[in-house]
């Protein structure tokens, strides 16, 4: 009987297997949003902790904040915030059929997560200077309230920025999967760059035969879309964060 | 079955087993993105794990089978609790039934083909793997494997030397794992349940591991910062949970059981659903108050979610939090026994069939009575100041996670392994592991209920010459249980090759797995099913 079994084995049952990997607009969208719940409840373990300890020294952390600066921060702010802009823009840009746009508009979101880097490498190392880092000599020598500020402000600042870091790798990920995919992107000089994206595809995206115009040259599908909306979603996320953490460490004084 | 299949004029298919896909050999489990092929993955890895922890469960009781050192210092034997509880509760239980099981089975009692997304799914494994990996690579450098116990408490894991980053950072790798599959399977009940199969038509396995979801979705981040933060004041020097600079150890305790105690229910609600699903089949009568009892998995998530604190009564918290906690505590009984009764009830007049699942179900509710009544008095404020801390403690969550959780999954795998495997294990050789298996569990634990009432702390090395009598009666049961589970598990693996081929349907099931070939063709489902009657509706006469 056995036997009989593997002589089926040809490439149409390959494509019924492959075939299983269905996509499912709705069910891609339900997992993005439940995975930014573990997001936001990953950073409600540090706003929990900040909530403590506020509770507990709430002069200490007064004072610490005084030691920030608070007009980088609003800068960071602005740039952040409109970095959620563009990205919002890409999107509708993508659904509205204008894919160099939103490509554009995908790499302007990248920039400005750059600068705010920036800004915040120059923040974190001002703090160095002053030794104000956990393990620095003039931090120990600050009451404990203030030492648990520094603290919370190093892990708080840094896992956002971690995130900010993971989130453009993302955009750089998906900028170059929407330019690739793209009619405009695959006519004209690219046509044998697009040739081997679609020899690419099949690995990647677990369809046997990605869709493609009169041409052969492979097409948007929803799977691309969704991509850059998740991606914008997580974007908005770190956005969202920062909103927490931004009022928490330097406006409440 | 192919021939039947061939009469209806659809090609007979491979099964699942037989279908090799990219890859040969081990190549080609190891790349599949079958949800069945995924849950065997979990099922051996959780067993191989449970295996290594076994042995160290074995060697810790053989150290205390007499006062005094036995067999082992004393700190090889803290690295023999810890890494025993690590390795139970991170990488056999908490997986647990709904990984292995869960994975295999709920695709195919939704009537869907796979679960949502089949690559994240075999990622969740490899997460899984690596950070079981990490955990177990710190017994290679110099620092060696952690003393801490599994809860990984400060102040004390902040000063020991051994190596507590690359426990933490496994289990850190290894919440992602349960995030994942969480999220899988929610987005796979939403999406995927076959056209007719409103909610009130989910087989109750189906909405155990909905419940267990979300709390894996929901709980884990916590879990996941925590260890980030522990992890940070190791390397960094960051003072979170320092007194030292500022920080507070209970915050630790607070946050590690803001998961922890969740995970308890993680892993005893699956197994809940299981043993719902056995006793339906093996009575062959309709669950007894089918929507209390999905709805009571619900509640258990919800009410299990906010009890934490209670594993810190004498911690030095508030009177006022021990009082509400405590209350949240005892609420969270009465979901739990809403199951039991109703299982009893579905029991009581129904055609109950002494099936080695059957018999391990039955001993799942006994054993998780005790270990859920002891608990009880535990969440009692008076009586948890004395038993803080006790053998007590360890009989009773050992009850609870072993005698439910893990009898839970052996009476799944014994339900569901002629449909895993189309093989029917020797029902004699798994009757006699199951009596085994009970008779030296109780032997084991009874004593240490009575060991730690009589004051016998936990995780001591040595002990007063008083304790010697139960402390061996614990020992000698520890021996019997375990000849029970490797006859259990021999049984089983030897069916795979020896087994007599098992029917589509051994049990006179009703739900959707037992309507398609044993073991299961490649996609399932030819046609997606329509689902019209109840889900436990047993016919009147239902053929032996």
């Amino acid at each position: 009987m056995t036997d009989t079994l593997q002589a089926t084995l040809n490439p149409a049952e390959a494509r019924i297997e492959e075939g299983q990997h269905h996509f499912d607009y709705g069910a891609s969208k339900m997992g993005m949003w439940l995975f930014l719940f573990t997001e936001f409840l990953l950073f409600g373990g540090l706003f929990i902790s900040y909530a403590v300890y506020r509770f507990l020294s709430p002069g200490d952390f007064h004072n610490a904040a005084q030691n920030l600066n608070l007009s980088l921060g609003v800068v960071n702010t602005v740039v952040l915030l409109t970095s959620s802009l563009t990205i919002a823009m890409a999107v509708t840009a993508l659904q509205k059929g204008s894919v160099r746009l939103s490509v554009g508009l995908i790499c302007a979101t990248i920039a400005l997560a750059i600068v705010f880097l920036v800004i915040k490498y120059f923040e974190w190392s001002a703090k160095f200077q002053h030794g104000l880092y956990p393990g620095g000599a003039e931090l120990g020598a600050l009451t404990k309230g203030q030492q648990q500020y520094f603290n919370l402000y190093f892990v708080m600042t840094g896992l956002h920025g971690l995130h900010l870091v993971f989130g453009t790798v993302l955009l750089a990920i998906v900028g170059f999967i929407v330019a690739r995919r793209s009619p405009a992107a695959a006519s004209g000089p690219e046509k044998s760059n697009s040739t081997v994206a679609s020899q690419g595809a099949p690995e990647e995206s677990g369809l046997v035969v990605p869709p493609s115009n009169a041409a052969g040259e492979p097409v948007m599908r929803p799977q691309d879309y969704v991509v850059l909306e998740n991606a914008a979603l997580y974007w908005h996320l770190v956005d969202v964060v920062w909103f927490f953490i931004f009022p928490l460490l330097y406006l409440i004084t | 079955m192919a021939a039947v299949r061939g009469a209806e004029g659809v090609l007979a298919e491979p099964n699942y087993l037989e279908y090799k896909g990219k890859g040969r050999g081990l190549l080609s489990w190891l790349t599949s993105l079958d949800h069945k092929r995924i849950g065997l993955l979990y099922l051996f890895s959780q067993v191989t794990f449970f295996l290594f922890g076994m042995t160290l469960g074995f060697l810790i009781r053989l150290e205390l089978i007499h006062h005094g050192q036995t067999i082992v210092r004393p700190e090889v034997y803290n690295a023999f609790f810890t890494v025993h509880g690590v390795t139970m509760v991170f990488m056999f239980v908490i997986p647990g039934a709904a990984a292995s099981l869960g994975n295999f089975f709920l695709p195919i009692m939704i009537g869907a083909k796979d679960v949502a997304f089949p690559k994240l799914n075999l990622m969740s494994w490899y997460c899984y793997i690596i950070g079981a990996i990490i955990v177990y690579a710190s017994m290679f450098t110099a620092a060696g494997l952690p003393d801490t116990g599994w809860t990984l408490y400060v102040p004390y894991s902040l000063k020991t030397t051994t190596n507590v980053n690359m426990a933490a950072f496994g289990i850190f790798v290894m919440g992602f794992s349960s995030i994942l599959t969480g999220l899988n399977f929610i987005c796979t009940i939403h999406q995927l349940r076959a056209p007719g199969m409103g909610w009130f038509k989910m087989p109750l396995f189906v909405w155990s591991l909905y419940a267990t979801s979300w709390m894996q979705v929901l709980a884990t981040p916590i879990l996941g910062i925590t260890l980030v933060l522990l992890m940070l004041e190791r390397v960094a020097g960051v003072g979170i949970f320092d007194p030292a600079k500022g920080g507070d150890p209970i915050l630790y305790q607070h946050l590690f059981w803001i998961y922890s105690h969740p995970a308890v229910y993680i892993m005893i609600v699956p197994a809940m659903g299981v043993i719902s699903e056995v006793i339906a089949t093996h009575s062959r009568k309709t669950i007894f108050g089918y929507k209390m009892v999905a709805l009571s998995s619900l509640a258990i998530a919800l009410f299990g979610s906010l009890v934490w604190a209670h594993h810190m009564f004498v911690s030095g918290q508030s009177d006022a939090a021990n009082l509400v906690f405590s209350l949240l505590t005892f609420l969270v009984a009465i979901p739990s026994a809403i199951k039991v009764f109703n299982w009893i009830a579905t029991m009581y007049k129904g055609s109950v069939d002494l099936s080695p699942p059957m018999l391990f179900a039955m001993a799942f509710i006994l054993l998780f009575a005790i270990g859920g009544f002891t608990g009880l008095m535990q969440g009692a404020l008076s009586t948890d100041v004395h038993l803080h801390d006790t053998d007590f403690v360890v009989a009773h969550f050992h009850y609870v996670m072993f005698g439910g959780a893990g009898f839970g999954l052996f009476a799944g795998l014994h339900h569901w392994w002629p449909k895993m495997f189309g093989k029917m294990y020797n029902r004699r050789a798994a009757t006699i592991a199951c009596l085994l298996m009970f008779w030296g569990f109780n032997q084991l634990y009874f004593s240490m209920l009575i060991l730690g009432w009589e004051g016998m702390p936990r995780r001591y090395w040595d002990y007063l010459p008083q304790y010697d009598t139960l402390n061996l009666i614990a020992t000698t049961g520890s021996w019997v249980l375990i000849t029970g589970l490797l006859t259990m598990f021999t049984n089983l693996l030897i069916s795979v090759w020896r087994g007599r081929p098992a029917p589509e349907n051994p049990w006179g099931g009703v739900t959707l797995e037992w309507t398609i070939a044993s073991p299961p063709p490649l996609e399932n489902f030819h046609v997606i099913p329509r689902i019209t009657g109840g889900v436990y509706d047993f016919p009147e006469e239902v053929q032996p």
